[in-house]
């Protein structure tokens, strides 16, 4: 079930046991039959960690969305509601509660599992209402990093990056420092911390201070990482406004993943089974879980998608030469044989099948195949997709940047989605180290008009967050940071890469680079540029007991934890995946981060929500 | 500002399946060579060797293989069609809640349906965290809660989790708090003891104990202490203005801000007030008292257009209601309005003005009214063509805003595609091209007014035809 987790140079199936002790371990506080209450939200994560079996074998017979009204009629001794510390929720669950029928018997227990902390707040809400003591547990389940894959941990914190950057406020910073804390008790001291930006500073304060506070942490385990690298988002504002272009990357950007899962529109899969063919084409999402558990994704999710199509023409010809051989099995032995490896093949072809309409619904939306030659015809989703993508690497690789953009003021004329043209005017604002007054105005100016005034709200979120802002001083920095970190290659190849560029064909993701020159040369080397992005960049080193230190075996690579604080994109672990699998790169990637984003997600958590709250 | 490879897309290139590079490269001289080069990798399948129809023959071929095996008692995952593999939790949520015996009966069309909290009505400015702490008894928000006001304490709770002990420091109050215990803060009673608690739990960095102080200094503490007081405590400050923002306090937080001398902010604060306004004569007088506020020198502009625009929208919303109510316009009979243009952004409201009232003795009354003249509009009038025409607007429609485009070549343009045929032929003639207008001739009806029109600038012997 998690044989993925385990696949990587450490082994995070210990972090998933560790939850899933924690899990049972609550389950059996409440003695007898019970009943779950879920947060919808939290369904998706506690799945990467325990599936309904696990629940079952802890007496949990029934399940259910929170939802205000009367509780369903389960025949349970224990109601145990599963909620994020929000005030909405409690309203529900006081709802549910209130709603209770008295008489009944034999009468149901109440708790609550907050999830990922307790909050003083909700129970004194909860108390405000007087049901606060109808609930006999009230605890709190840590999920604090959530394993997604081998090598890639998230808190799935939507508003972490928000909350960081415009609220200043600092409490999921203190749940990564958390989540830290925990690793370390399973996988022995970090000796070796970087980092860059505020925020790392914050965590890598608050990690000294708990392990100064709580001696009992000192553990005698074996460290398994050797550096803990923490990344400010807002060091690197540049990479997730652009658009992936790795094969999960491009998923995400297009059709968005949520938790390993991603809904992709039906039409392109054949039906469940021939026999039943001529029957009518699903209409429900076909929902697929991406994850390196599956041989072929794991393979290809990383390639630029320019580099996918081979890959999955090369698979076809071995699998039907596989399926081939039956003719070739004479002998019983030689059809038991076949036979034996029929399971595999099928999950192969099945495999394949799926990725293969997962790249034709991709390269329907990425490739031009048709040109509209009307003077005034409305761009196909591709030609638009590719002339998006043609700013955006003239952005990035430093033209044009001082001036309104054409493409931008027709995609707005043609009332485009905000979020895209958002995404665009951030991206030329920080590829030019600010706009300039006259073009600020205008874009401003051209967006209230076309959008509503009142985005004039969200507008200011970005100033604030550093995404949009004023050019001061007259100096765009950039061209200076682009030509030394390297972030702009000419001559990248996508096939075969030999840079991380190739994963924005051409544009090397400036967080990334900051990783592969601290491993080397150093950061030494970039002093200059270091200082020109914000926040402080450090060094700390813990103390290890003499009989942890490690001996180094010769050719052995070092284990580097990334942690992104503000949120990361598929394409940026992919490059990181690529730097531990090139040769004598001497290093292999653990990613952390506060939540997987792209573009469109980390935009819209950062505007003004226009509309109530529908709950 | 074309940049080539833009262009090259569009017209330069071989109209079909065609490659398009991902790598774009800076504008160079020697365009040609760049398209060329093979060192520009495609970004699609290669052309010569299409993998992926290659590649759609294999699914075929690969599919067809399903007869020979069956998959039904393979140990794979089992995997509903959704994708959901049998057995997850969201699956089960849907598997055990549906066999769940019986539902309450009025709720059971939630229970079903969709399974977001849609159902509840709720507005966020409706939570009132003070309140609590003032004593008063909240709002709930519910609609259909008839019997709520009694609290049944359903049971004494079995495990009780306040701490009783007394003597807590405030450094092993915080940590406590920070582990999830409840620690009673009553005790601490002089400012100089709060204050310390509050340093304590900034230190930690634990939103949720440092919120937790806040409230309960907010609740004990006179407020102009506790704004002097935050005002040196800026971790602790940005908490509070949060925690004001999430739970709509707005007065206390405008006070604070003013306090602060945050001018700005309290003028953006105060305008976001504006969205939670459904009657717009309400939201408009609204909007009227924003124009005060001490907004940016670039906002300012914005705050007075949304104010005017709103304004003219309840102007042009009460003429258009009667009109299309009498049903007396031919254009509101023929094109019924979709909704009310109340709230509407600007340009749509324009557009909307061109479409229905381009009949009026002035076609730009509504630009005019929005503070426009006639020879700038505040967006193209290709566009305003462009949007009309994806509307079905009537060829008069789009004629009146053809002959406003500026540019003699879009104008002809759009003018022959959308057979505006006088403006076609004014602009042919404005250029004195004789052979352009006679070629035009043809396009025309035999015999239409057009026609006569045309014979009668060939004959006309003032114009001096440059051809």
């Amino acid at each position: 079930m998690a044989a993925h987790l385990s696949s990587g140079r450490v082994n995070l199936t210990a972090l998933r046991e560790a939850g899933r002790r924690e899990l049972r371990e609550f389950l059996d506080k409440c003695a007898g039959s019970k009943a779950i209450v879920w947060d919808e939200y939290l369904t998706g994560p506690f799945g990467l960690i325990a599936q309904y079996s696990l629940l079952k074998e802890h007496e949990v017979e029934k399940m259910f969305t929170l939802k205000p009204g009367r509780l369903p009629q389960a025949d349970v001794r224990n109601i145990i509601f599963f909620v994020r510390p929000r005030l909405e929720l409690m309203d529900i669950i006081t709802d549910n509660v209130r709603r209770e029928d008295r008489g009944r018997s034999p009468q149901r227990d109440f708790h609550i599992l907050f999830v990922p902390r307790r909050s003083l707040l909700c129970e004194q809400w909860l108390k405000e209402q007087g049901v606060l003591g109808s609930f006999i547990h009230r605890e709190q389940y840590s999920l604090d990093l959530i394993p997604f894959d081998g090598d890639l941990l998230s808190m799935e914190s939507e508003s972490a990056f928000k909350e960081c950057y415009l609220e200043n406020d600092q409490t999921s910073l203190y749940h990564a420092a958390k989540g830290l804390m925990t690793l370390q008790a399973l996988y022995g001291t970090i000796p070796q911390i970087f980092g860059k930006g505020d925020c790392a500073r914050h965590v890598a304060n608050m990690m000294i201070r708990m392990k100064r506070e709580f001696p009992g942490s000192q553990n005698s385990i074996f460290p398994v990482f050797d550096t803990l690298l923490l990344l400010d988002r807002n060091v690197d504002l540049l990479t997730p406004l652009a658009t992936q272009l790795t094969y999960e990357g491009l998923i995400d950007e297009i059709y968005g993943i949520q938790n390993t899962y991603v809904k992709l529109p039906p039409e392109k899969f054949a039906p469940k089974k021939q026999g039943e063919g001529g029957k009518d084409l699903p209409t429900e999402p076909k929902k697929l879980q991406l994850n390196s558990a599956e041989e072929l994704y794991a393979e290809i999710r990383d390639k630029n998608f320019n580099a996918v199509g081979s890959v999955l023409s090369k698979k076809a010809k071995i699998i039907s030469a596989a399926f081939e051989e039956r003719h070739h099995a004479k002998t019983v032995g030689e059809i038991k044989q076949f036979v034996s490896q029929l399971p595999h093949m099928q999950a192969a072809r099945s495999s394949l099948a799926n990725h293969t309409s997962i790249a034709e619904l991709i390269k329907d939306i990425t490739t031009v195949s048709c040109y509209c030659i009307g003077f005034y015809s409305f761009p196909t989703a591709s030609e638009d997709f590719f002339d998006n993508l043609t700013v955006e690497q003239e952005f990035m690789s430093g033209i044009d940047t001082d001036k309104v953009n054409n493409y931008i003021e027709d995609c707005i004329a043609q009332k485009h989605s905000l979020i895209k043209i958002l995404r665009l005017v951030c991206l030329q604002s920080v590829c030019n180290n600010g706009l300039k007054q006259k073009v600020l105005d205008h874009y401003k100016r051209e967006i209230l008009q076309t959008y509503g005034y009142e985005h004039i709200l969200t507008l200011n979120n970005l100033e604030k967050a550093g995404l949009l802002k004023l050019q001061t001083g007259g100096r765009n920095n950039y061209p200076t940071i682009r030509k030394t970190l390297r972030l702009w290659m000419d001559d990248v190849n996508e096939q075969n890469p030999n840079d991380i560029s190739y994963v924005y064909s051409g544009y090397a993701p400036l967080s990334v680079r900051l990783a592969q020159l601290l491993a080397r040369p150093g950061w030494r080397s970039i002093e200059e540029v270091l200082k020109m992005l914000p926040g402080p960049h450090f060094e700390e080193r813990q103390q290890l007991p003499t009989g942890l230190q490690k001996k180094r075996q010769h050719g052995e690579n070092r284990v580097t934890l990334v942690f992104f604080l503000g949120g990361v994109t598929y394409a940026e672990i992919a490059a990181l995946r690529f730097l531990s699998q090139m040769e004598d790169g001497g290093t292999e990637y653990v990613i952390a981060t506060t939540k997987l984003i792209n573009g469109t997600t980390w935009i819209k958590s950062l505007m003004e929500k226009l509309e109530p709250a529908p709950f | 500002a074309d940049c080539p490879s833009r262009r090259a897309s569009r017209g330069g290139r071989p109209s079909s399946g065609r490659a398009v590079p991902l790598q774009m490269s800076r504008a160079r001289a020697d365009e040609e060579e760049y398209w060329h080069s093979s060192k520009f990798r495609a970004f699609t399948f290669d052309d010569e060797d299409d993998e992926l129809s290659q590649l759609k023959e294999s699914k075929r071929a690969v599919n067809s293989l399903r007869d020979i095996v069956d998959d039904d008692d393979d140990d794979l995952e089992k995997v509903s069609w959704s994708g959901e593999p049998v057995g997850s939790i969201s699956w089960s949520i849907k598997e055990t809640a549906s066999s769940s015996s019986s539902l309450e009966g009025r709720d059971t069309s939630q229970q079903k349906g969709s399974s977001s909290y849609a159902a509840l009505p709720k507005q966020v400015s409706s939570y009132s965290l003070s309140s609590l702490f003032k004593g008063e008894v909240p709002h709930m928000s519910f609609s259909d809660t008839g019997v709520k006001n009694y609290a049944p304490e359903l049971r004494r709770p079995k495990a009780e989790y306040k701490d009783y002990s007394n003597d807590w420091s405030p450094r092993d109050t915080v940590r406590r708090m920070q582990r999830g215990k409840v620690c009673s803060l009553e005790r601490f009673r002089s400012l100089q003891d709060k204050l310390v608690l509050l340093d304590e739990a900034v230190a930690g960095h634990d939103g949720n104990v440092i919120t937790a102080v806040l409230i309960f200094l907010k609740r004990t503490l006179r407020r102009e202490v506790l704004f002097r007081e935050l005002e040196v405590r800026q971790v602790a400050l940005c908490h509070l203005i949060h925690f004001l923002k999430e739970t709509g306090e707005q007065k206390l937080l405008l006070d604070l801000l003013r306090f602060l001398d945050r001018t700005e902010e309290v003028a953006l604060s105060q305008y976001r007030e504006h969205l939670n306004i459904q009657d717009v004569e309400k939201k408009r007088e609204f909007l009227k008292g924003c124009i005060g506020l001490p907004f940016s020198a670039e906002d300012i502009s914005h705050i007075q257009d949304h104010y005017t625009l709103l304004e003219r929208q309840i102007i042009i919303e009460a003429n258009d209601r009667h009109l299309a109510m009498a049903g007396q316009s031919e254009i509101f009979r023929k094109y019924p309005r979709k909704a009310s243009i109340l709230n509407m952004p600007l340009v749509t409201t324009l557009f909307y003005s061109c479409f229905y009232h381009y009949t009026e003795a002035e076609p730009l009354l509504a630009m005019n009214w929005l503070g426009y003249t006639k020879k700038k509009a505040p967006i193209g009038f290709h566009r305003v063509v462009e949007i009309l025409q994806r509307n079905n607007a009537p060829v008069q429609v789009l004629q009146e805003y053809v002959r406003l485009v500026e540019d003699v070549e879009t104008r002809l343009n759009l003018a022959t595609k959308y057979k505006c045929h006088d403006v076609v032929i004014d602009t042919y003639r404005d250029l004195k091209d004789r052979i352009q207008l006679m070629a035009y001739k043809c396009k025309v009806e035999r015999g239409s007014a057009e026609e006569e029109k045309i014979n009668s600038l060939l004959s006309n012997m003032q114009i001096r035809w440059k051809n």
